[in-house]
């Protein structure tokens, strides 16, 4: 018995200090970059443009990674959604759907590298795009969609079937009740499901290399609207280096005299954005489905 | 699959019946995802045998050691066996380091955390979750290697960039990963088969080892191996911090290389021949990763009759 | 040292009958003001009571009265929910089971307990039963083979499984013998007291008559306490019944503890009266 019980205190210390090393190890990463980056740190560091010489900003880049965040979403909200409607509505137990939920598996399974090659003979050379924000987005909505689509139907399944047969029981049609009864009370978990997308997206590097391009940009122009001129950053057929990749940079090229502050700086801006998609996507979870339930 | 027309719609009653739009249209969103996953499968396949029907290059030579894909220089290989070998060497080591850790942390969450611990440990794991690749990378490159460097210069790390800095790296990548799964698989077995043990008068480890680990095993083993799965898929990460030497892994403390770096390295610049033998490694990377979907989907199975 | 709870010089080994216990008969089991609480509120008052050994008394009252309470006070069971607290005292042979120097694994091994649904665990017959004592430092596998088989013997099992032992899994059994397993693997730790939480609720007639008989049985050799809502079972495998209720203040409390037949041809109480000729609960 004595053996029983010592191995017990053993196992449970053991255990503890897992615990403790991981968020100490956690709290270490976090720490390093706060530290890293108050004594550099400015506003106008968010704003301001690449300089080999000087301490320069990230603004150029991080208005890229917003950019490409909304242009994937354009296309992966709509088709998410609509898909994740049928999957939870209209799908049966056939080989169709076996077929898609064995694409979906696979598709999440792939290195993002990979996905990046196919964006890159796809959207790239194909069509002869050569880099562009389109082709980038385009090719993150490749592994964004299906996650998005999984998420949305999870959202639809939990409306309870309470919801749906009393509307289908006042003779509304089939789709009637989804646009009406049942999305409305969905929404909350779609909403969360594409706040967490959007995290995933912005801090997407691999599979951007080779799709959206690798070159800093120097200075954006924001007055110059014509979405065909690539010369434009309101345009989507241009170079769109974002911030994830922008620091991967950090590590090949010599980026100039601050690489490493310029880096460890966006590298805080990187964490602090996809940890408040995180963290709002379920607040607003939360929100919304207070909201929603009548109050 | 007719459906019942409200008179409110307004709608034609009849036509609308038999084409059921919306559920035409939902359904060619979701087909959007196999559609993707063809046209992916299609064109690395397409684009990775190349090297062999374009450029003629024999399929057994990709599994030789010697990579030279310099057309300048004399006797040009496309082995690419250094890069599967350190793909696979810098996984299974990050599965080595991560596993216990994971396993363990899945256990203090299970069954030995107090509700305010597990309120800090959980929101962690998803912090953890959150850092992107890249700042995971960047972090190996600045604090890491040059930490093996100093530090364990004596061990045999001359640069710092090595196999295990790569693995180490990896390793926390994807212990949020090994350790959910765990976690699930640990809440899932009955608390009455714990009651159980516990009335026949054993400690909480017994309980845990003779109890509640045999019972989760499946699920932690389809943990490693999702975790794996998401190792094979991190890129950039690892690239920072290996060394990117194209030889096989033999040291723990030199520098390798893997199939994703080489080829986010070499792409921009590589033409010919040396291009296509960068798709061949893309194929071989989707590959391995395939053969991880199948063996979750084998122990899936397994798990199913119970 | 690890501390325990010292074991009575001898057990008397004659098999009371089933009509009444002698009064000369020592307490196994004694609980002194026991109450117990979930998180602040009583569910459990005050509870006295003593269980001679080698008698089988049942605990008898409507749902939700802290029968099941009770009994897990005997086994320190209710430790393992955090919000429980017990206060009172509870002996064993006359020693506080509760007190600080006193390892609730110990009581374990000396008090078992039976749950309501069958709970083996997804191994073999065999491994079910071996559990306890292996994990009680039992390594020599010619006893394990003896404890197991025993054992099996004792719970009235082992005609039925002796010939895959070790090949079925506890779990393809049926739910009586599921309980008989259960049974076998509290027997295999030689405890002196069973507890059983209302062991026949989840099992049909014919499987709960077995276990009936089987208790009858075990009385010879160890003390039992078992919980139950059917009274005819009570009446029927029960020396000494002990019934608590409701009181209006939503804790439960033990209204009477007497012979069985006297509780249920003769009570005292008002209260019992109603409960047993079912004029409510």
């Amino acid at each position: 018995m004595n053996r029983a019980l010592t191995a017990d205190r053993i196992a449970t210390a053991v255990l503890w200090a897992v615990a403790l090393f991981v968020i100490v190890v956690l709290i270490a990463i976090i720490g390093y970059f706060v530290v890293q980056s108050i004594p550099t740190f400015s506003i106008s560091f968010l704003f301001s443009d690449p300089s080999d010489t000087q301490l320069g900003g990230i603004g150029p880049v991080l208005w890229n990674s917003v950019y490409m965040l909304v242009l994937t979403m354009l296309f992966t909200i709509p088709l998410g959604i609509l898909g994740g409607i049928y999957m939870a509505e209209y799908a049966g137990d056939g080989w169709l759907t076996n077929a898609i939920r064995f694409s979906q598996e696979l598709i999440s399974s792939v290195p993002s590298i990979v996905v990046g090659l196919f964006g890159f003979a796809l959207f790239v050379a194909a069509t002869g795009w050569g880099f562009t924000a389109l082709g980038g987005a385009l090719t993150l909505m490749v592994f964004n969609l299906p996650l998005l689509l999984r998420l949305s139907e999870q959202a639809i399944r939990a409306v309870p079937a309470d919801e749906r047969a009393a509307s289908l029981a006042l003779g509304a049609t089939k789709w009637q009740t989804i646009r009406h009864a049942v999305l409305p009370v969905a929404i909350t978990g779609i909403v969360t499901g594409i706040v967490l997308t959007s995290g995933r997206v912005f801090g997407e590097a691999a599979a951007l290399l080779f799709t959206a391009g690798l070159s800093t940009p120097v200075h954006y122009d924001f007055s110059n609207l014509n979405l065909l001129d690539p010369r434009s950053p309101w345009s989507p057929f241009r170079n769109a280096t974002t911030l994830s990749v922008y620091i991967w940079k950090s590590n090949s090229e010599g980026l100039g005299a601050f690489v490493t502050e310029v880096a460890n700086m966006s590298s805080m801006v990187l964490i602090v954005m996809v940890l408040g998609f995180n963290l709002s996507s379920r607040w607003l979870g939360r929100f919304l489905q207070r909201r929603v339930s009548g109050l | 699959m007719t459906t019942i027309e409200s008179s409110a719609s307004g709608a034609q009653p009849g036509l609308r019946a038999r084409l059921d739009l919306p559920r035409r249209i939902t359904l060619a969103a979701a087909l959007v995802v196999i559609a993707v996953v063809v046209l992916l499968l299609g064109f690395i396949a397409w684009r990775g045998v190349q090297l062999f029907i374009g450029a003629g290059v024999p399929i057994t030579q990709i599994f030789t050691t010697a990579w030279q894909p310099d057309p300048l220089s004399a006797g040009t290989n496309y082995g690419l066996l250094p890069f599967i070998g350190g793909t696979l060497a810098v996984m299974a080591v990050a599965a080595l380091i991560a596993t216990p850790l994971s396993v363990g942390l899945a256990l203090f969450l299970a069954e030995v955390a107090p509700a305010w611990a597990r309120r800090i440990v959980q929101p962690a794991m998803e912090v953890f979750v959150g850092i992107p690749s890249v700042v995971y990378g960047w972090l190996g490159l600045v604090v890491l290697v040059p930490f093996l460097r100093t530090q364990f210069g004596w061990l045999g790390f001359t640069t710092g960039f090595s196999w295990f800095a790569g693995s180490l790296v990896l390793s926390l990548m994807v212990l949020p990963t090994i350790t959910s799964i765990s976690y699930d698989a640990f809440v899932v077995v009955p608390a009455d088969m714990r009651s159980a043990s516990f009335a026949l008068g054993t400690t909480r480890w017994q309980a845990i080892r003779h109890v509640v680990l045999p019972a989760a095993a499946t699920g932690v083993i389809t943990a490693i191996v999702f975790g794996l799965m998401r190792a094979a898929g991190e890129a950039l990460a690892v690239q920072m911090v290996i060394g990117n030497a194209p030889v096989m892994p033999t040291s723990l403390t030199k520098p390798v290389t893997t199939l994703t770096s080489q080829i986010t390295l070499d792409m921009s610049d590589a033409t010919g021949t040396w291009n296509e033998a960068l798709w061949t490694m893309g194929l071989v990377l989707l590959l391995i990763s395939l053969t991880f979907v199948l063996i979750v989907r084998r122990l899936g199975n397994r798990r199913a009759p119970e | 040292m690890t501390p325990t709870l010292s074991k009575p010089l001898a057990r008397p080994s004659l098999a009371a009958t089933p009509s009444a216990v002698s009064r000369d008969a020592a307490v196994k089991l004694h609980a002194q003001n026991v109450s117990v609480l979930y998180g602040g509120r009583v569910a459990v008052r005050d509870v006295t009571l003593d269980v001679p050994e080698h008698s089988v008394m049942a605990f008898i009252g409507p749902s939700g009265c802290g029968k099941s309470t009770v009994l897990r006070c005997f086994d320190r069971m209710n430790d393992l929910i955090p919000s429980a607290t017990v206060t009172g005292r509870v002996e064993l042979d006359g020693e506080d089971m509760y007190a600080q120097d006193v390892l609730p694994v110990e009581v374990r091994r000396k008090v078992g307990l039976v749950f309501q649904r069958p709970n083996p665990f997804p191994m073999s017959i065999y491994e079910n039963v071996a559990y306890g004592p292996r994990r009680h430092g039992l390594k020599d596998k010619a006893s394990l083979n003896d404890l197991v088989e025993r054992s099996l013997h004792r719970a009235a099992l082992w005609d039925e499984v002796k010939d895959d032992l070790r090949k079925k899994s506890g779990l393809a059994l049926s739910g009586g013998q599921q309980q008989r397993l259960c049974i076998a693997r509290t027997l295999a730790i030689d405890p002196e007291v069973i507890l059983m939480d209302e062991p026949c609720s989840a099992l049909d007639p014919i499987a709960t008559l077995k276990i009936e008989e089987l208790i009858a049985q075990l009385k010879a050799e160890f003390t039992i306490v078992i919980v139950t809502h059917n009274m005819q079972q009570a009446a029927r495998v029960s020396d000494r019944t002990a019934f608590f209720t409701l009181g209006e203040d939503r804790a439960g409390y033990l209204v009477e503890l007497d012979d069985t037949l006297t509780i249920f041809t003769n009570p005292a109480n008002q209260l019992t009266e109603d409960y047993v000729s079912g004029r409510f609960g």
